[in-house]
C-alpha cells in the first residue's frame, strides 16, 4: 500500500519540481531579454510606476546573484505562497488575481467532468448492444474528440447565443449586476454559465463513450462473462458486472483526460470571454504579464496532480484487485 | 497479407476515413496552386457572404476567406506530420528502450514518461511558446513533439516488453547484437501496425494542440492555419457580425481531418486486429 | 441412456469458409457415466465440450441432434438452451481461474447467479456449505475477492458452482490441465465423488490425458480430426485398443511398467485440416494400414459391447 503510494507521490513531486524548473528556467534561458521586453511593453503608463517596477523585478529575478541562488531564491518564494505581482494589474498579488479567477474555471470543469463521464460511460455501454449503434456511436464519438474545444464553442455562441439569442454569449455575469447573492445575479451567473458547459460537455462526451465501448466489449469477451453466459445467467447480469469491471479504467482515463480537458476549459472560456482561468491566460499573454501566466500555469500543474491524487485513491478504494494487493503487500 | 489487403477493401471504417483525410490533403497541397494571391492579402470587398468569386467569403479587412483555408490545410497537414513526427520518435525511442533494456534504464524512462504525461502539453506550451518573439511552424512542431510522447512511449514500452521475450528476440540478443539494431530489424516490424496506429493518434494530437495554441495567438508570426483563422475571427468579432464563413469552414477541416484520422485507425486496427473482425 | 448424440456436425465459421470441427459425431452416455474425451489438440474433442451447452459466436450447427433423457436438446437455439443451462447442462471451463468475477465477492457473485436463474439463494445454501467441505474450502472463501484464492482453490470454488443446481450432465473441460499431478488427482476424485453423491448425472470429462482418465474414467471415447475413432470402457480401449489410432496414441505414452525397452513412438506426420478435410477415414494418411477401402468413410460399430469403433480394419467388418 505504502510503496504503491509512495511511487505515485514521488512521481507528483517531481512533476511538480520539474514545473517549478521549467518556470523559473524559461525566462531566464529563452533568446533575448523576456524580462526586459516584459517591462518594456507591459502597459503601463505612469512613468513612476514603471521605475519601481523595474526595480521590483530587478529584486525577484536577482540576476545578479549565482544561478543557484536565483533558483533557490526562487523556490523559497514559492513556497511562502509569493508568485509575484502582476504587471497587468498592477500592483495586485498574482496569487490574488489567480484565486478571484480559480471558481469560476472550477464551476465549468467539475460538472462537465462529472457529467461527461456518467453520460459518456451509458452511451459507450449503450453501444457495445449492437453493431447498428456500434457503427453510429462510434464515429459521432471520434469526431467529438477530434473537435477543438474552442471550434464548438464558437458553433454554440454563435448559434444558441448570437443567432437564436438564448443565452449570453460573453462574461461571467451581466456587467449591468452587481455581484450579490440575489436570484436575479444568481441567475445572470446560471445562464453565462451554460453555453461554455455545454461546449464542454459535448466535446468531452464522445471520449469517455468511445474508451467505455472499448473497455465494455473487452469485458464481454472476458472469461467470466463467458462462463455466465454458459450457464445460462441473463444478459442483464452479465452486462452489469461487465459494465462496472469497464468503469474501473475509465477512471484511470479520467486522470489521464485531465490535461486535455483543463486545455479545452482554457480555450472555452476565451471563447465565452468566461472570467476564468483561460481569459486570464489571454490576457496575461496580451499584456506580457508573465507573472501571472506562469502563476497560472504552476495552479493548474498543482490543480492536475491534486485530481491524480484524489483519483489513485478513489480507484484503490473501489477495486478489490489493487486493494487486495496493497494489504496483502503489507501484512 | 493478402488475406489483410482483402478485410482492408471491405473495412467501410478506413475507406472512408482514408477518403476524406486523402480529399483534405489533397485540397492542402493543389488548393494554394490555383489562389493566384497570398491568403493574407487584402483582395477584396469587406465582410462578403460566400460568394462565385470568394468561395468562403472575405474577411472583416477583404481577405479570401478560401485562400487562408487551403494554406490553413496544408499547415496543418504539416504541423501533425513534423509535430506528430517529433512525438513518434521521442516515443517510441523511450518505450522501445525501456522495454528492451529493463532494469534501471526502464525504471528512469518510465518516472520520465510519467512526469511528463501528467503535466497539462498545452499549458505547458502555452508558457514556453509565449516567450518566442518570432515563432515558425517548425519551433511550435518541436515543442509539441517535446510535450506530447508520453502515452505513445507508455504503449510502446508494454508492446516491446511482450516482444522481448520472444524466442527470436532472445536469439538475435544472444548472438551479440547491438541494442538498436535488435529493436529495429526484429521488434519494430513485429509491432508495425500499432507504430502505424500509434503516429496516426500522435498526428491528430498535435493538430488539436496546435490549433489551440493558434487560437490563444501562440501560433506561427505571419503564417497561416486554421487555428489562427479562428483566432482573427474571434478577435475581430466575426460572431457578432455574423461572419459564420470566416470561423465555420476551419473547425469544421480540422474536425474532419483529425476525426476520419481516428476512424480510419479504427479501421485500421479492426484490418490488423482479425479478433476484432468478428463484432 | 441420459445422453444421445446423433450425427452431430457443428461448423466454425471464417473468413476463409467453414472448419468443419465436428463433422457427425455420435455416441452415448449412460446415466452416471463418466466418459473420458481424449484426443489430440484440434480434434474436436473441446469443441464437442462447448457445443453440449453453448455454441460460441463463429460456432454453427449444422446437423444432427441431441438427446438429454429423452428430451431435445435444440443447440443450435440459443434462447431455447437457456433453461437447461446450468439446471440440466453444467460445465466446468477450462479457464477456471479467469471464470470468477474479479471485482464480486464470491459469495455473492453465486447468490447473484442462483437468483438470475430463478433460483432462491437461501435454498441452496446448506448445500453450497456442505459442498465446499466437500472439496476441502471452508465457507470464508464466500466473502473473499478471486484474487484472494490460490489456482486450485478457484477451480474448487468453480467446480462447486458449476454443479450446484445438480446438473444431468456436466461437462468437465480440460479441467485439470494447469494443475500439477497430485492435484490433478485430487480434483479428478472430487469430480467422482460428486457422481457418487448424485450431485451430477453423467459426465463428460474432455482431456488429453489418456493416463489421467483412464484411472477414474467408466468410458473413453476417443477423437480424431471431427470424427469419433472409437468409443469403450475405459479399461478395454486403454488394453485393448481397436482403432490404429487409439493404438498409437497409446503407445505414443510413457508407460509404468513396460520394460521392452521399446522408444516411445511419435505418430509420424499431422491430423489433416479440417477447412477443406479429405473424404473418407481422416487417419488414412497416417494409418500404417490404411488400404483402398479407407477412401470411403468407415461406420461406427459395436465390435463388443459398449465398444465401438470406426475403421475398416476393425473386427466386425
Amino acid at each position: 500500500m505504502w510503496r504503491y503510494m509512495g511511487r505515485k507521490l514521488l512521481v507528483y513531486a517531481l512533476t511538480f519540481a520539474v514545473a517549478v524548473t521549467i518556470n523559473w528556467m524559461i525566462p531566464r534561458f529563452m533568446p533575448g531579454d523576456p524580462v526586459r521586453s516584459m517591462l518594456n511593453r507591459g502597459s503601463i503608463s505612469d512613468p513612476g510606476a514603471l521605475e519601481r517596477m523595474t526595480a521590483y523585478y530587478e529584486e525577484v529575478f536577482g540576476l545578479d546573484a549565482p544561478l543557484h541562488e536565483q533558483y533557490l531564491n526562487f523556490w523559497s518564494g514559492l513556497l511562502r505562497g509569493d508568485l509575484g505581482i502582476s504587471v497587468m494589474l498592477y500592483p495586485e498579488p498574482v496569487v490574488d488575481v489567480i484565486l478571484r479567477a480559480v471558481p469560476y474555471t472550477l464551476a465549468l470543469l467539475i460538472p462537465a467532468i462529472v457529467l461527461s463521464w456518467i453520460v459518456g460511460n451509458r452511451f459507450g455501454a449503450f453501444a457495445a448492444r449492437s453493431k447498428v449503434l456500434d457503427n453510429s456511436i462510434l464515429p459521432i464519438g471520434y469526431v467529438l474528440t477530434a473537435t477543438p474545444y474552442m471550434w464548438l464553442a464558437l458553433l454554440m455562441a454563435w448559434s444558441l447565443g448570437i443567432v437564436a439569442g438564448i443565452f449570453p454569449t460573453a462574461g461571467g455575469h451581466s456587467y449591468a449586476l452587481t455581484p450579490g447573492m440575489n436570484a436575479e445575479f444568481l441567475a445572470s451567473l446560471v445562464t453565462h454559465w451554460f453555453l461554455p458547459f455545454l461546449s464542454m460537455f459535448v466535446v468531452a462526451l464522445g471520449g469517455w463513450a468511445i474508451g467505455m465501448r472499448n473497455m465494455i466489449i473487452y469485458e464481454l469477451e472476458a472469461d467470466y462473462a463467458t462462463y455466465l453466459r454458459t450457464l445460462g445467467a441473463p444478459r442483464k447480469l452479465v452486462r452489469r458486472y461487465a459494465y462496472r469491471n469497464a468503469l474501473l479504467p475509465q477512471i484511470t482515463g479520467l486522470a489521464v483526460q485531465l490535461g486535455t480537458i483543463i486545455t479545452g476549459a482554457l480555450l472555452t472560456e476565451i471563447v465565452f470571454n468566461y472570467p476564468g482561468l483561460g481569459t486570464l491566460v489571454l490576457d496575461s499573454l496580451n499584456n506580457r504579464d508573465f507573472f501571472l501566466l506562469q502563476g497560472v500555469f504552476l495552479f493548474v500543474v498543482i490543480g492536475v496532480l491534486v485530481a491524480n491524487f484524489v483519483i489513485d485513491l478513489v480507484y484503490v478504494f473501489i477495486d478489490p484487485r489493487t486493494r487486495v494487493q496493497m494489504t496483502g503487500a503489507s501484512s | 497479407m493478402n488475406e489483410t489487403l482483402h478485410v482492408a477493401r471491405r473495412n467501410p471504417k478506413l475507406l472512408i476515413g482514408l477518403s476524406v483525410v486523402l480529399g483534405f490533403l489533397l485540397l492542402g497541397l493543389l488548393g494554394p496552386l490555383f489562389v493566384d494571391h497570398g491568403p493574407n492579402q487584402y483582395v477584396g470587398p469587406q465582410s462578403e457572404p460566400p460568394s462565385a468569386q470568394y468561395w468562403l467569403g472575405t474577411t472583416t479587412f477583404g481577405q479570401d476567406v478560401w485562400a487562408q483555408f487551403v494554406y490553413g490545410i496544408r499547415s496543418t497537414f504539416l504541423i501533425g506530420v513534423l509535430g506528430g513526427g517529433v512525438a513518434f520518435a521521442i516515443g517510441t525511442a523511450v518505450g522501445f528502450l525501456a522495454g528492451y533494456r529493463g532494469g534501471i534504464v526502464d525504471e528512469i524512462l518510465t518516472m520520465l514518461t510519467n512526469v511528463v504525461l501528467v503535466l497539462p502539453a498545452l499549458v505547458v506550451l502555452i508558457v514556453a511558446v509565449a516567450y518566442l518573439d518570432a515563432r515558425g511552424l517548425v519551433v511550435q512542431a518541436v515543442f509539441i513533439g517535446l510535450t506530447t510522447w508520453p502515452w505513445a512511449a507508455r504503449a510502446v514500452r508494454a508492446q516491446t516488453l511482450s516482444l522481448a521475450t520472444r524466442e527470436y528476440v532472445d536469439l538475435a540478443r544472444l548472438s551479440g547484437r547491438r541494442t538498436w539494431r535488435v529493436i529495429i530489424t526484429e521488434i519494430a516490424p513485429n509491432m508495425s501496425s500499432y507504430l502505424v496506429m500509434s503516429f496516426i493518434l500522435l498526428f491528430g494530437g498535435a493538430v488539436l494542440t496546435a490549433a489551440g495554441l493558434d487560437f490563444i495567438g501562440l501560433g506561427p508570426t505571419d503564417g497561416v492555419s486554421l487555428g489562427l483563422m479562428l483566432e482573427n475571427a474571434v478577435a475581430w468579432s466575426a460572431l457578432q457580425l455574423g461572419l459564420w464563413w470566416w470561423f465555420v469552414p476551419p473547425g469544421a477541416a480540422i474536425t474532419a481531418v483529425v476525426g476520419s484520422m481516428y476512424i480510419l485507425n479504427v479501421g485500421l486496427d479492426e484490418v490488423f486486429n482479425p479478433k476484432l473482425r468478428e463484432l | 441412456m441420459s445422453l444421445r448424440v446423433n450425427g452431430l456436425k457443428v461448423h466454425y465459421r471464417t473468413l476463409r469458409g467453414d472448419v468443419q470441427a465436428l463433422d457427425g459425431v455420435t455416441f452415448s452416455l449412460g446415466d452416471g457415466e463418466i466418459m473420458g474425451l481424449v484426443g489430440e489438440s484440434g480434434c474436436g474433442k473441446s469443441t464437442l465440450g462447448k457445443s453440449l451447452i453453448r455454441l460460441d459466436h463463429r460456432m454453427h450447427h449444422i446437423a444432427g441432434s441431441i438427446e438429454l433423457n429423452g428430451r431435445d436438446v435444440p443447440i443450435g437455439d440459443d434462447a431455447a438452451m437457456v433453461p437447461l443451462r446450468y439446471h440440466e447442462i453444467s460445465l466446468i471451463p477450462q479457464y477456471a481461474m479467469s471464470a470468477l468475477n474479479p471485482t464480486r465477492r464470491i459469495g455473492r457473485m453465486i447468490d447473484e447467479l442462483l437468483r438470475s436463474r430463478g433460483v432462491r439463494p437461501a435454498d441452496r445454501a446448506d448445500e453450497l456449505r456442505r459442498r465446499l467441505e466437500l472439496v476441502g474450502l471452508g465457507t470464508d472463501v464466500l466473502r473473499r475477492f478471486p484474487i484472494e484464492l490460490s489456482g486450485g482453490m478457484k477451480q474448487r470454488v468453480v467446480m462447486v458452482v458449476s454443479t450446484l443446481l445438480d446438473p444431468s450432465l456436466l461437462i468437465a473441460d480440460e479441467v485439470t490441465s494447469a494443475l500439477d499431478v497430485s492435484t490433478q488427482r485430487s480434483v479428478a476424485e472430487s469430480l467422482v465423488e460428486f457422481r457418487d453423491r448424485g450431485h451430477v448425472g453423467s459426465m463428460v470429462f474432455v482431456t488429453h490425458d489418456v493416463a489421467l482418465v483412464h484411472q477414474f474414467a467408466d468410458t473413453i471415447m476417443v477423437m480424431y480430426a471431427g470424427h469419433v475413432a472409437e468409443k469403450g470402457p475405459a479399461a478395454d480401449v486403454v488394453s485393448d485398443p481397436r482403432h490404429p489410432y487409439t493404438q498409437m496414441l497409446l503407445s505414443a505414452l510413457p508407460e509404468a511398467g513396460e520394460d521392452t525397452g521399446e522408444r516411445l513412438r511419435g505418430i509420424p506426420g499431422t491430423p489433416p485440416g479440417l477447412l477443406d478435410p479429405p473424404t473418407g477415414c481422416r487417419f488414412r494418411d497416417r494409418c500404417p494400414m490404411a488400404f483402398d477401402k479407407c477412401a470411403e468413410r468407415p461406420p461406427l460399430v459395436e465390435t463388443a459391447p459398449g465398444h465401438w469403433s470406426a475403421c475398416w480394419k476393425t473386427e466386425g467388418h
